[in-house]
C-alpha cells in the first residue's frame, strides 16, 4: 500500500511541476505592471486587465490572432483532404513504389526545416510571397502533410476492409465507396490528424519568422516573440498574449486529449 | 492498371507538394552551397567555387561551438528527459483515478507554443526579480540572486529546464505506449517468487520497453539536433554565442549576414547529421507498414 502512496506523491509532483509555470503566468499577467515579479502569490493584489487592454489596444494583438487562424486553418484542411486521398491509395490500392513513396514520407518528417530556408526563401520572393499567406501556407503544407499522410494511412489500415467490398459488390463505385463509406468511418481519425496539424501549424515559428516582414503577416509565436518595449521587456503584455496564445490549444487539448494522445503514440511508436 | 491509375492520381496532390517544397529546395541548398553568394555584395555575382565553403566549415571555429552546444543540449536534456519520463510513465501506468487530469497537465506543456515556454521560462529566471531567484533566496539556498542568462555556463539551466519541461510528456507518453503493451502476467508471475519492485523494473519492465525507449531516443534526438525557437526567445544564443545551436548559427549566416553561399554549406551539414540519424531511425521502425508497428 504504501508503494501506492508513493506513486501518487511523485505523480502529484510532476504534474504540479507542469502546471506551476502556467499559474504563475496567469497570477503575473493579471498583475498590476508596477509590482510584477517578485515572490508568487496565490492570487494577485489588486488584479487587474490592463496588460490584456493594452494587447488589443495597443498592440492591435487581433492581427497576429487573425493571420494564425486563417494560415493554421487552411493548411489543417489542404493537409487533411490531400492527406486523406493519398493515404487511401497507400492504405487500400493495388500501387507500384508504395514502400519508396512511405519512405519518403517518412523521411521528411524529419527534415530540419532550416536546411531549406533560404531557397524557400528565394522561391517565395521570386513568386512574390513572401509576407503573404500564401507564402506560409505552401510551406506548413509541406511540412505537416508527411505527418498527416503518415497518421491517416495507420487509420484506414485499421477499418475493417468487408464492408467496402460489400459495397464494391453491391455495385458502388471507388468513389462512392470512398465517401459513402471510409470516410464517415475513419472521421475518428480525420479528426485528431486535424488537431494535430492545426496545433503544428500554431506552434511554428522558424518560417513564420523568416517569410513575414511586419504586424500585418505575422502569426502569434512570432508577433510575441518579437514584442519590444521602450525600456524595458513588457512582460505583463507577454505573459497576457502568452495566455491568449496557449488557449486555443489548451481548450483543444482538454477537449480529446484522448484522441491526441493515440495519434501521438501512433505517429511516433508506427513512425 | 486502372486501379495504379487511380491510385497515383490519388497520392500526387500530397506526394507534389511534398517534392515541391522539400525536395527541390534542397536541390537549391546543395547548389547554392558550391556558389560564394553574398547578397550583401551582389556586386560579386554568384561564383561557382567548388567545396571551399565546405573547407570554410571545416576551419570554423563557431561552427564547431555551435555543434559542440547542441550535442551538449541534446544529451543533458534527452537524458533528463529519458529519466522524468519514465517516472511519469510507470506512474501514470499504475494509478487509475485520476488519470484524465493527470494526462491533461501533462499534454498542456506539449502542446503550447515552443516560444510561449521559452517566453514562460525566462520570466521565472529574470534576475533578480524572477519567481526562481526569490524562491531560491527566500529558502536560503543563494546568498545573492544569481544572474541566469548572463553567464556561459549558467545559461543552460533555463534552456534544458525549459526543454524538459516542455517535452517529458512526450516521452512519457511514448513510454506509457510501451509499458501498456508488457503482459501482466510477467509481473504477477514475479511477484509470487518473491521478486522485489527493483527486480522487476530492472529485468521485466526496461528490457520489455527498450524498443519504446530507442524510438523515444531517436525522437528526441532528432528535435534536440533542430533546436531553434527555444534558443532564439530564451538566450538568443547568448551571452556572446556560448549557448548557440546549430539551427540558430545557420540561420544568423542566412537571414542576418544574409552568406547564402555559406549558409547553404551549413545547411546541408545539418542536413546531412539529421538524414543520417533519420536513416537509423527508418531501418528501426520504418520496415514495418504503420498500424501493424503497434506489437513491436
Amino acid at each position: 500500500m504504501s508503494g501506492r502512496v508513493w506513486w501518487r506523491a511523485v505523480l502529484t509532483a510532476l504534474v504540479l511541476f507542469a502546471a506551476a509555470p502556467f499559474a504563475w503566468a496567469i497570477i503575473a499577467s493579471l498583475t498590476p505592471g508596477a509590482v510584477l515579479g517578485g515572490a508568487p502569490a496565490l492570487w494577485p493584489r489588486n488584479p487587474t486587465l490592463e496588460h490584456y487592454r493594452a494587447l488589443f489596444a495597443v498592440r492591435s494583438f487581433w492581427l497576429p490572432i487573425r493571420n494564425s487562424l486563417v494560415v493554421a486553418g487552411t493548411t489543417t484542411v489542404l493537409c487533411v483532404s490531400a492527406g486523406a486521398l493519398a493515404a487511401y491509395a497507400l492504405a487500400r490500392l493495388e500501387m507500384r513504389g508504395k514502400r519508396a513513396i512511405l519512405a519518403v514520407i517518412l523521411a521528411v518528417t524529419m527534415f530540419p526545416q532550416i536546411a531549406i530556408v533560404s531557397p524557400l526563401y528565394m522561391l517565395l520572393r521570386a513568386m512574390h510571397l513572401i509576407d503573404s499567406y500564401p507564402g506560409l501556407i505552401l510551406p506548413y503544407v509541406t511540412f505537416a502533410m508527411p505527418l498527416a499522410v503518415w497518421l491517416l494511412v495507420g487509420f484506414f489500415r485499421q477499418l475493417p476492409r468487408d464492408l467496402e467490398e460489400q459495397a464494391m459488390v453491391d455495385g458502388a463505385s471507388r468513389w462512392q465507396v470512398m465517401r459513402r463509406v471510409v470516410l464517415p468511418l475513419s472521421a475518428p481519425g480525420l479528426a485528431t490528424t486535424a488537431i494535430l496539424t492545426f496545433i503544428y501549424c500554431w506552434n511554428e515559428f522558424l518560417f513564420a519568422l523568416s517569410f513575414t516582414l511586419g504586424p500585418e503577416r505575422q502569426t502569434v509565436p512570432v508577433a510575441i516573440a518579437l514584442f519590444r518595449g521602450q525600456y524595458q521587456i513588457p512582460w505583463g503584455e507577454i505573459l497576457a498574449a502568452a495566455i491568449l496564445a496557449t488557449a486555443p490549444v489548451a481548450i483543444v487539448v482538454l477537449a480529446f486529449q484522448r484522441r491526441i494522445v493515440q495519434g501521438l503514440t501512433a505517429g511516433a511508436v508506427k513512425g | 492498371m486502372k486501379e495504379q491509375r487511380t491510385a497515383w492520381l490519388l497520392v500526387a496532390p500530397a506526394l507534389g507538394s511534398i517534392l515541391l517544397i522539400a525536395m527541390f529546395p534542397l536541390g537549391w541548398t546543395i547548389w547554392e552551397s558550391l556558389h560564394q553568394h553574398d547578397l550583401r555584395m551582389p556586386w560579386l555575382g554568384r561564383p561557382f567555387v567548388g567545396l571551399s565553403n565546405y573547407a570554410t566549415v571545416a576551419g570554423d571555429a563557431r561552427f564547431w561551438g555551435a555543434i559542440g552546444h547542441t550535442a551538449f543540449f541534446a544529451f543533458a536534456s534527452i537524458l533528463l528527459e529519458l529519466a522524468l519520463g519514465l517516472v511519469l510513465a510507470l506512474a501514470m501506468n499504475r494509478t487509475f483515478r485520476g488519470r484524465g487530469v493527470v494526462r491533461a497537465a501533462v499534454l498542456l506543456p506539449w502542446a503550447i507554443p515552443t516560444v510561449v515556454a521559452a517566453l514562460l521560462s525566462r520570466f521565472m529566471f529574470e534576475s533578480p526579480w524572477g519567481v526562481v531567484d526569490v524562491l531560491l533566496t527566500r529558502a536560503g539556498l543563494v546568498d545573492k540572486p544569481v544572474v541566469w542568462l548572463a553567464g556561459a555556463q549558467i545559461a543552460w539551466v533555463p534552456l534544458i529546464l525549459a526543454d524538459v519541461w516542455k517535452t517529458t510528456p512526450f516521452v512519457a507518453l511514448l513510454l506509457l505506449a510501451g509499458l501498456q503493451n508488457i503482459d501482466r502476467e510477467l509481473y504477477e508471475a514475479a511477484s509470487i517468487d518473491g521478486a522485489s519492485a527493483w527486480w522487476q523494473l530492472r529485468r521485466i519492465t526496461l528490457p520489455l520497453l527498450k524498443p519504446a525507449i530507442v524510438v523515444a531516443l531517436i525522437f528526441r534526438t532528432l528535435d534536440a539536433f533542430r533546436v531553434f525557437d527555444l534558443v532564439y526567445v530564451l538566450t538568443g544564443g547568448g551571452p556572446g554565442t556560448s549557448t548557440e545551436p546549430i539551427a540558430l548559427y545557420t540561420f544568423n549566416t542566412l537571414l542576418q549576414n544574409l552568406e547564402f553561399g555559406y549558409g547553404a554549406a551549413l545547411s546541408v551539414v545539418v542536413f546531412a547529421a539529421t538524414f543520417g540519424l533519420a536513416m537509423v531511425y527508418i531501418r528501426w521502425v520504418g520496415g514495418v507498414a504503420p498500424g501493424e508497428a503497434a506489437a513491436r
